[in-house]
């Protein structure tokens, strides 16, 4: 991240930093399409088989659902912080 | 029990603590002190009208019905915000760049504010949301029937009419109180956002009193939800998938989330904290439905609703006050939810539907004529009293029978068609009006025919449609579309209209030319981040200030029209309260009142003010082709002028010239006539002697013959040169052309020029040339040599005469120069030596004068030229010649 060796200029430097968190934040919705996907991976019990040892229980699926719905969150949130402060920095508010 | 009356007593307080509430953000707002009031937090929990009394109360009984399934409900507005920064943020950038009011006015505006196009989204959200709008009054009913089991007094019916009376009554109050250029309602956003924090209160309250009061704390909560029938993964893929986006879908498209989200909107930077906000909402709000679900599961006694747990568990417990508050969230989530649909889809049907019929009906001049402000606000009233109609008649038609979620998906369905061309028209410039329109009709009769006609039942659809498809073609099944059978009906139906809807639009949009407007609008919405200018469409020299003023005040009452007006005026730089009718301001203005009566409407307004003068992009097409045709017409004109202006300086010039010409001629002819007359004029006087003069000699006699003769042949000579000059300038000389070498030409002409002469001048020819064939008229170049040796034979007037003839080559020509040794010719009569009749001195005329300009005239017609060479002692004469002459 930082170089001592050579010392970029302050404004591009955090111009590149938007940028990449914008791509970031172009990814999140992908991020959080694929994690919340993940349960149709997860083998399901029609009530006729008996397997339930390779069900998942619903309480694990909660936690995991409720996990990545926190992390979203949080990702979100510290990119939404971020835009705020960007947007007070410069005048200009969602700067592209 | 709770008592019945205290409930209805508790929810009557509550509507009266939301009309202050929205009161008092309304006063607060008008007089601009409403800033905390527009904060992000308010816009966020004024997001929550998403979870609808289908959530709060239905949630569990989805959850307690299909396990986790219920949350791609909020999944999928997760989704859609956690991404705000591509998607949410451009709506919202263009819903304020366009003033756009309404989802049907978004999609109206991209595709080149077609009315048309507008009126289709409306019907169609219309369509799909008044089950949603029954949906609601059928949990209040069915919310306070739960409290009311052995009370006889309670009506359902009835509950639903009051229900559907007091909300429609809300919805007017508030949200046709004023029509703001933004057609922002402060007062119904903050009662919303209160009763945000009032269901999220309630849900959370309910659930934190099942899991630490009833559960006894959270592992003994997981235990019990996987000891329970719902304790195991078991959700269908397929409709994981379906829902999750049909939520996202709609949490787009929906007329009230519009409205909340985009219209709503006071600061695009409240986007950053409702990204994030909003998702923890939704967290927060689905965080206990399972643990409720469960719990009411093992509590309740078999049968009883599960839609109503979060009723009917504090109830069975004994605590009326949580029931109390439990009931007051359900409440509020249907009652902002209705609030808002129904003045969403107000806005729409009076911008949409009612305003273009009534400005058609009133015909001309109408905007000024009428009250138009008034005219908007009571459509609006009568469009919200006719949607809670509506919502009330499906109420009692289905019986309140179906369980609460599929109506709310099915409506999701319905809205959710609106997508392709939403987002094709934000992301798209290629999309195009006919595109969408065939999208959206393709999308909405098949969702018609798969989804809500079997769904709602009831004999829309007859059984044997259903059982083996119209006309008893097989693959037409509503439920089996192209004999694909076994898919769950939501699946199905969503795959298959959002797939040809989507394939529709693409296609026609690729196949079809879009108008002017629609490109131009195009670009401004898929390039919104560019530039957020509008079209400038007015021409406004014709249009009247005041009528605009009259109409603005119409429309949006006196004083912000006048405060508007003097703003513009000031923007101008005027000090006046009217402004200058500019095309900005004509912009300007249009796009205020799109935010009062739509864009479609707003244009039409302008148009007809402006009148006559009103410009479409169409029209300045017509136009601009119009003018490029005057312009190629002036252009021609222009050439045909530059062409006769040629032709008469032509004309000047050949007159000029005809002019020197006859005075040439004139001159020429007084030379001749002076050049004839002087051997006339000794021929006579000498025949005359010789007639009249008795005694002449006969020697006498011989020597006036002899000079008769002479002068005879002088003017033979003459004759023969004027001839001979003549022939060569009009062209007509034929040319004799042979082969022969220069030195024998030269030696004939030296021969022939000194024959009979008693001095004959030196002659020293010089050759420097090897080879000296040439292909030239031979006899004529002789000639010329003739006149040149002839000439130093008269004019050198040395006393030694010598003439050099010296031949030299340059390049393919040949030079011969003819230099004596004279005094040569003095340098002013040089140039003139080659005219006609010129004579360098009068006293040695031996000729006419006539030589050297025959020389110059054969030796033009021979390729070559004849010049007098300076710098030489003597007199001297340069004849270049070509090699070969080419005919």
């Amino acid at each position: 991240m930082s170089d001592p060796g050579s010392r970029p200029v302050f404004l591009e430097r955090s111009g590149y930093r938007r940028r990449r968190l914008a791509d970031a934040a172009f990814l999140l919705p992908i991020l959080g399409i694929m994690l919340f996907a993940v349960p149709l991976l997860w083998p399901t019990s029609p009530p006729q088989q008996d397997a339930p040892q390779h069900a998942v229980t619903m309480s694990d699926a909660i936690l995991y659902i409720f996990g990545v719905w926190v992390l979203l969150i949080l990702l979100a949130a510290l990119f939404g912080i971020r835009a705020r402060q960007w947007a007070l920095d410069s005048q200009e508010p969602g700067a592209r | 029990m709770a008592s019945f009356n205290v409930l209805v007593l508790v929810c009557l307080g509550y509507v009266v603590v939301l009309f202050s509430v929205a009161f008092v953000a309304d006063r607060l707002a008008a007089t601009g002190r409403d800033r905390w009031l527009r904060s992000p937090l308010i816009y966020t929990l004024s997001m929550s009208i998403y979870c609808t009394a289908w959530t709060f109360y239905g949630a569990v009984g989805y959850a307690a019905r299909s396990g986790l399934e219920f949350i791609t409900i909020y999944l999928g507005p997760t989704l859609v915000m956690i991404g705000w920064w591509w998607g949410v943020r451009k709506l919202v950038r263009i819903g304020r760049s366009q003033r756009v009011t309404s989802i049907a006015d978004l999609i109206s505006s991209r595709y080149g504010k077609s009315n048309t196009l507008a009126v289709f989204v409306t019907v169609l959200a219309v369509v799909a949301i008044t089950p949603y709008i029954s949906l609601q009054l059928q949990s209040i009913t069915l919310s306070l029937s739960a409290f009311a089991d052995e009370d006889s007094l309670y009506d359902s019916s009835s509950t639903a009419f009051w229900a559907a009376t007091g909300l429609a009554a809300f919805a007017i109050l508030f949200g046709t109180r004023n029509l703001d250029a933004n057609e922002r309602h402060q007062g119904v956003v903050t009662a919303v956002a209160l009763e945000a924090v009032v269901k999220l209160v309630a849900l959370l309250a309910v659930g934190i009193f099942v899991v630490w009061g009833l559960a006894g704390g959270v592992p003994q909560v997981l235990d019990r939800i996987d000891a329970s029938e719902i304790g195991q993964w078991q959700t269908h893929g397929a409709r994981w998938i379906t829902i999750t986006f049909l939520a996202a879908a709609a949490f787009v498209c929906l007329p009230r989330m519009f409205q909340v989200m985009v219209v709503e909107n006071d600061d695009e930077r409240h986007l950053q904290i409702a990204g994030w906000a909003f998702p923890l909402y939704l967290a927060a709000m689905s965080l206990f439905v399972v643990p409720i679900a469960v719990v009411g599961l093992e509590l309740l006694p078999e049968g009883s609703n599960p839609d109503l747990f979060v009723l009917t568990i504090p109830l069975q417990e004994g605590r009326d006050g949580l029931a109390a508050l439990s009931f007051l969230g359900g409440f509020s989530s249907a009652t902002s939810m209705v609030i808002v649909a129904a003045m969403a889809l107000s806005i729409m049907v009076s911008n949409h539907v009612v305003m273009p019929i009534w400005l058609s009906f009133r015909g001309d001049r109408a905007s000024v004529s009428g009250d138009v402000r008034n005219m908007v606000l009571m459509s609006r009233r009568f469009a919200i009293a006719g949607i809670m109609l509506l919502g009330y008649l499906y109420y009692r038609m289905s019986g309140g029978g179906a369980a609460l979620a599929s109506i709310g998906l099915i409506a999701f369905a319905g809205i959710a068609q609106i997508l392709p061309a939403l987002v094709g028209g934000l992301f798209w410039r290629g999309a195009t009006r006919v595109g969408a329109t065939s999208g959206l009709i393709v999308g909405f009769g098949l969702w018609l025919y798969t989804l809500l006609l079997p769904g709602i039942g009831n004999g829309f659809l007859p059984e044997t449609v259903l059982a083996y498809g119209p006309f008893g073609i097989h693959w037409l099944r509503p439920h089996a579309l192209f004999g694909i059978e076994g898919l769950d009906p939501i699946v199905h139906s969503v795959t298959w209209s959002l797939f040809l809807n989507a394939s529709v639009f693409c296609a026609v949009s690729v196949s079809t030319f879009p108008s002017p407007l629609e490109r131009l609008q195009g670009a401004q919405f898929v390039n919104v981040y560019d530039h957020s200018a509008a079209p400038r469409e007015w021409n406004a020299s014709f249009a009247q200030t005041e009528d605009l003023m009259i109409m603005t005040q119409r429309i949006m009452g006196a004083e912000q029209a006048q405060a508007l007006f003097e703003r513009g005026a000031e923007l101008q730089g005027q000090s006046g309260s009217l402004p200058e009718p500019t095309p900005v301001f004509l912009e300007f203005l249009e796009r205020e009142l799109a935010g009062s009566v739509g864009a479609a409407t707003a244009h039409a307004m302008i148009g007809q003010i402006v009148g006559r003068s009103s410009v479409s992009v169409a029209d300045l097409l017509a136009v601009a082709d119009e003018s490029a045709e005057l312009m190629e017409y002036s252009s021609r004109l222009e050439a045909q002028s530059a062409e006769l202006s040629r032709t008469a300086r032509q004309l000047r010039e050949a007159n000029e010239k005809l002019t020197q010409i006859s005075e040439q001629k004139d001159g020429f002819l007084s030379q001749v006539s002076h050049e004839l007359r002087t051997p006339m004029t000794s021929i006579r006087a000498f025949s005359e002697l010789m007639r009249d003069t008795e005694a002449l000699s006969e020697a006498e006699q011989k020597r006036f013959a002899a000079i008769i003769h002479d002068e005879a042949l002088r003017l033979t000579r003459l004759l023969d040169d004027l001839l001979d000059l003549s022939v060569l300038e009009s062209g007509k000389v034929t040319l004799n052309l042979r082969t022969g070498p220069l030195g024998e030409v030269l030696d004939q002409a030296v021969s022939t020029a000194l024959t009979g002469t008693e001095h004959p001048i030196r002659v020293r020819q010089v050759s420097h040339i090897a080879n000296g064939i040439i292909r030239s008229d031979l006899d004529r170049l002789t000639q010329v040599f003739i006149n040149m040796i002839s000439n130093a034979q008269k004019y050198c007037d040395a006393a030694d005469p010598e003439l050099r003839i010296e031949t030299t080559e340059q390049g393919d020509r040949i030079v011969v120069d003819f230099i004596d040794n004279g005094a040569g010719i003095p340098p002013e009569a040089r140039v003139s030596v080659f005219e006609k009749f010129a004579r360098v001195s009068t006293d040695k005329a031996g000729g006419a004068g006539l030589g050297l300009a025959i020389c110059r005239e054969i030796l033009q017609r021979l390729g070559g030229e004849v010049s007098y060479l300076d710098g030489q002692t003597g007199g001297a004469f340069r004849v270049t010649l070509s090699r070969e002459v080419s005919v």
